[in-house]
């Protein structure tokens, strides 16, 4: 006689409640594919924990969002934030569908020439330029983003020395009615100060003024924020042609969409109340296209998202390494990631599903990771499934951020794959190795041994 | 050992459990159902275990630690009668 | 004449001394002289007093929370739908809103109607969006502000002065005196109902409420403007009284027909001391105190049944004044084992 497939025997309090904000806990449907590769046999391959980019989804995400501002405004340009994933193949596949580079320091200005963007269609933002990296981003004619103005005098003297005229934009801060205001990078608007900034560079004459930049704020819900946003830089835009007869060749609305994850404290998931691209395009292209800018001499509309593209094409997948009963009787999982490879883990609360149909029933469970760290709390509370030790599980949306802020501390990072549209895993990173940390080490003579 | 569930506690063809000492209610799985049944028949973790392996696919020390791992649930609610080493 | 047979699904069925509307929503829905209805109840928890009331509801579903999200809180109303053939849905409670007006057109290819306010008229009412909606439609409003941490509130001493009102993003709305209390309900009404949470300038006055419905052309079917006579520790109306103010009314018309409202809806408005009307919320759905309505005159729900299948409504002209409603609280009893089928196969 076959045997029964067997489930731990569980108990479960009833509640017995009036609605509230925590109410009856769902079936998590298991996760056991992605783009038709089985998680077993992902983590059978390539260890345990694992990040999986699915090539299909930001190709696919992309375009949606390329769709959703093309079919609206005339001329439209991504550039890939390189922050949000800077994995050459990740970068790779948002150039090889047309998106320019957006980067914030030299390393990933060098990582973005070495992935073949030509200098012309690199953007440098950020408060963090050295003098070298300015004069290398003039000499290839990069897109140079002005934070403040003893940048502006830098990038005058480099183009004085150089004798050439470097291209760049400034970029603005301004009150979109949004809290917190985010007024610690560019010039502020309400006071006056970018209009000076502006003032400045076409006094001189030494820099090309081609652009407006603004990026104002980070997983933005409030899609009238860019609308507000939108027309002020169009207002500087009209100011510029009628003082000094000359227009500006785009505008740069940044990034900051948001994605579909749910922030701590929110009440429904982000799922359900996150803002389209569609939404955010309406707004953005709505105010330039209703504002006073020539409709003839429309410039060039800029954007650089980066969460909103690449956080649906991340996976990260793991193993249960133990469940524990708390004091209180809780139930806790240790699973095998800690918060030092899934940082956003702080922010969000993240969708943790089984890789396998396990069990109908659902426990309240705190998941911790493996650090010996008492931060290392990926979920304080979740209705999950009871896996047990040496089950699979997946985290959807981990693709922004994680692969560039995670840490390496404790254990080794893991490896990052990278699924084709054919749905053929390629390994883009390999699973960091003891050598990998000490390479770089040196241990004085006298502490060698012999 | 021997553990037993309270006398005023009736376990339901459901799996339904209402513990009339503190009104609370609970819930149980088909093998939860099982173990509570042999405990209350009075059988040794020996004998459960005997059952459960030849029932379900699952292998004796694994089994062990799940039922563990209930009785300190039970136990946690106040559900099981003293119990007399 | 024949009644005509209709199964109407609502949730809102928590009678508690924090009232959902489905209790007073399905009487008006059973005093109706043209419809023979089947009720049939979601629930979001097993202790919602009505599951239990089997003369107003007959058959209960527990369906899971709109935290869960939307999709599978509508796959579980279809599932129901294959056994109920649900003919019309009255959602009653705020949160759950959002997730079915996105799913109408879903709904309906199932055979379920709704009559619900459009996803741009339930945004633009929105706690947080209401100076603007003032702006707009030439309304008063008090001044607000939303605030997403502790460290928020230091700044709110430039923009307000004490009291002033704490609210929640759904629910829930305290009166702070200082900077420790607003501190206080900050944190109470972030735990139930997440941020970011709504102060809200404290306008002195008396509170009166309009419950309406509109048909989403810019016609009023009905409005019954109402004052709270006795109000319990949450605020809410214990017993309330049907004015006759053609102000408040005028005011409910104007708003109806400049929105084109659509569905049922509760106005918050606070006559000042100067006798100026400011509004503090617009709920956007029917308000649990419906029933006062009802025997006022307006069967406002059996009205919002008729819209959401279609059939032409003449808008209520007249109502009765000085109607006044009371609540009570009564003992039902009923048995473990109700609660123990409810629990354990989820339906009742």
């Amino acid at each position: 006689m076959e045997k029964k497939e067997f489930e731990r025997p569980y108990i479960k309090k009833i509640r017995a409640g009036v609605p509230s904000k925590f109410g009856m806990p769902v079936q998590a449907e298991p996760v056991t594919h992605i783009d038709g590769v089985p998680v077993a046999e992902l983590i059978t391959d390539f260890g345990s924990p694992l990040f999986v980019i699915s090539e299909k989804s930001i190709r696919r995400t992309y375009r949606e969002a390329l769709e959703a501002f093309r079919s609206r405004y005339p001329e439209v340009q991504f550039a890939w934030s390189y922050k949000t994933n800077y994995l050459d193949a990740v970068c790779r596949t948002y150039h090889s569908e047309g998106s320019w580079a957006e980067v914030v320091s030299g390393f990933e200005y060098d990582k973005a020439l070495s992935n073949g963007i030509k200098g012309s269609q690199i953007i440098f933002n950020g408060p963090e330029k050295s003098r070298d990296d300015i004069v290398k981003a003039t000499e290839n004619n990069s897109l140079i983003h002005i934070d403040h103005f003893d940048e502006l005098y830098m990038v005058t003297e480099v183009a004085e020395t150089l004798g050439k005229k470097p291209r760049v934009a400034i970029r603005i801060n301004m009150d979109t009615g949004i809290y917190p205001m985010w007024d610690r990078f560019g010039f502020n608007y309400e006071n006056g100060e970018a209009w000076d900034a502006i003032n400045r560079i076409m006094m001189t004459g030494k820099l090309e003024l081609t652009g407006l930049h603004t990026h104002i704020g980070t997983y933005m819900l409030a899609v009238n924020a860019y609308a507000v946003a939108a027309s002020k830089l169009a207002d500087l835009a009209v100011r510029i042609e009628r003082k000094y007869e000359t227009s500006i060749k785009y505008i740069d609305m940044g990034g900051g969409f948001a994605s579909r994850n749910t922030l701590k404290g929110a009440y429904l998931p982000g799922r359900d109340t996150v803002p389209s691209f569609d939404d955010y395009a309406n707004a953005i292209t709505g105010a330039l296209l209703n504002s006073e800018i020539n409709p003839g001499r429309l410039p060039l509309l800029i954007l650089e998202t980066g969460r909103a593209l690449v956080d649906d094409a991340g996976y990260l997948l793991g193993t249960v390494l133990a469940n524990k009963r708390l004091s209180d009787g809780r139930r806790s999982t240790i699973i095998d990631a800690g918060v030092n490879i899934l940082f956003t883990s702080f922010w969000y609360e993240h969708e943790f599903y089984p890789a396998k149909h396990t069990s109908d029933h659902l426990e309240e469970t705190t998941i911790y990771g493996p650090l010996c760290m008492n931060i290392d709390v990926l979920r304080e509370s979740v209705a999950f499934p009871l896996l047990r030790r040496g089950d699979n599980f997946v985290v959807k949306r981990v693709g922004a951020y994680n692969m560039t802020q995670w840490m390496q501390f404790i254990t080794l990072r893991p490896a990052v794959v990278m699924i084709d549209e054919a749905g053929k895993p390629h390994i883009i990173r390999e699973r960091e190795t003891v050598d990998t940390v000490t390479h770089n080490e040196i241990v004085p003579t006298h502490l060698k041994s012999e | 050992m021997n553990m037993k569930l309270k006398k005023n506690i009736a376990l339901s063809e459901s799996g339904f459990v209402f513990d009339p000492t503190t009104g609370d209610s609970y819930s149980l799985n088909q093998e939860a159902r099982e173990v509570v049944r042999l405990m209350n028949e009075g059988k040794e973790l020996s004998e459960i275990t005997d059952y459960m392996v030849s029932i379900y696919n699952v292998g004796r020390n694994d089994f062990e630690k799940y039922f563990f791992d209930f009785a300190s649930m039970l136990r946690q609610f106040r559900l099981l009668e003293d119990e007399q080493d | 004449m024949n009644r005509i047979k209709v199964t109407v699904a609502l949730t809102g069925l928590n009678n508690t001394d924090n009232p959902g509307p489905g209790v007073p929503v399905i009487r008006g829905i059973r005093d109706s002289a043209l419809f023979d209805p089947r009720i049939v109840g979601l629930a979001y928890e097993s202790m919602e007093p009505a599951i239990y009331m089997h003369d107003i509801v007959d058959h209960t579903y527990r369906i899971p929370y709109p935290s869960e999200g939307a999709e599978i809180l509508i796959r579980k109303v279809l599932e129901i739908n294959e056994t109920e053939m649900i003919d019309v849905l009255i959602p009653n409670f705020d949160a759950e809103l959002l997730a079915f007006m996105k799913a109408e057109q879903q709904l309906r290819e199932a055979g379920i109607k709704t009559f619900l306010p459009r996803i741009e008229q339930f945004e633009e009412r929105q706690k947080s969006n209401l100076p603007s909606f003032g702006k707009k439609y030439g309304i008063n409003v008090p001044f607000s502000k939303e605030v997403v941490s502790q460290s928020d509130l230091d700044s709110l001493r430039d923009d307000f002065e004490y009291p002033l009102v704490v609210k929640g993003r759904y629910y829930d709305a305290y009166i702070a005196y200082n900077r420790e209390q607003t501190g206080i309900y900050f944190s109470r009404v972030a735990a139930k109902w997440g941020l970011p949470v709504i102060i809200q300038e404290f306008v002195r006055g008396t509170e009166v409420n309009v419950v309406a419905l509109g048909d989403g052309e810019g016609n009023t079917i009905g409005a019954v403007p109402m004052r709270k006579q006795y109000i319990t520790d949450k605020g809410k109306a214990w017993s309330g009284v049907t004015l006759d103010d053609k102000r408040m009314l005028d005011l409910t018309h104007d708003l109806i027909n400049a929105t084109k409202w659509k569905g049922g809806m509760e106005l918050e408005l606070i006559r000042s001391e100067e006798n100026k009307f400011f509004l503090i919320e617009i709920n956007p759905r029917i308000p649990a105190w419906v029933y006062l309505a009802v025997g006022a005159g307006q069967n406002l729900p059996e009205a919002l049944v008729k819209l959401a299948l279609g059939m032409e409504v003449k808008p209520f002209k007249t109502y009765q004044t000085g109607k006044v409603f009371i609540r009570y609280s009564y003992d039902l009893i009923t048995d473990i084992k109700e609660f123990e089928k409810l629990s354990m196969e989820g339906e009742l």
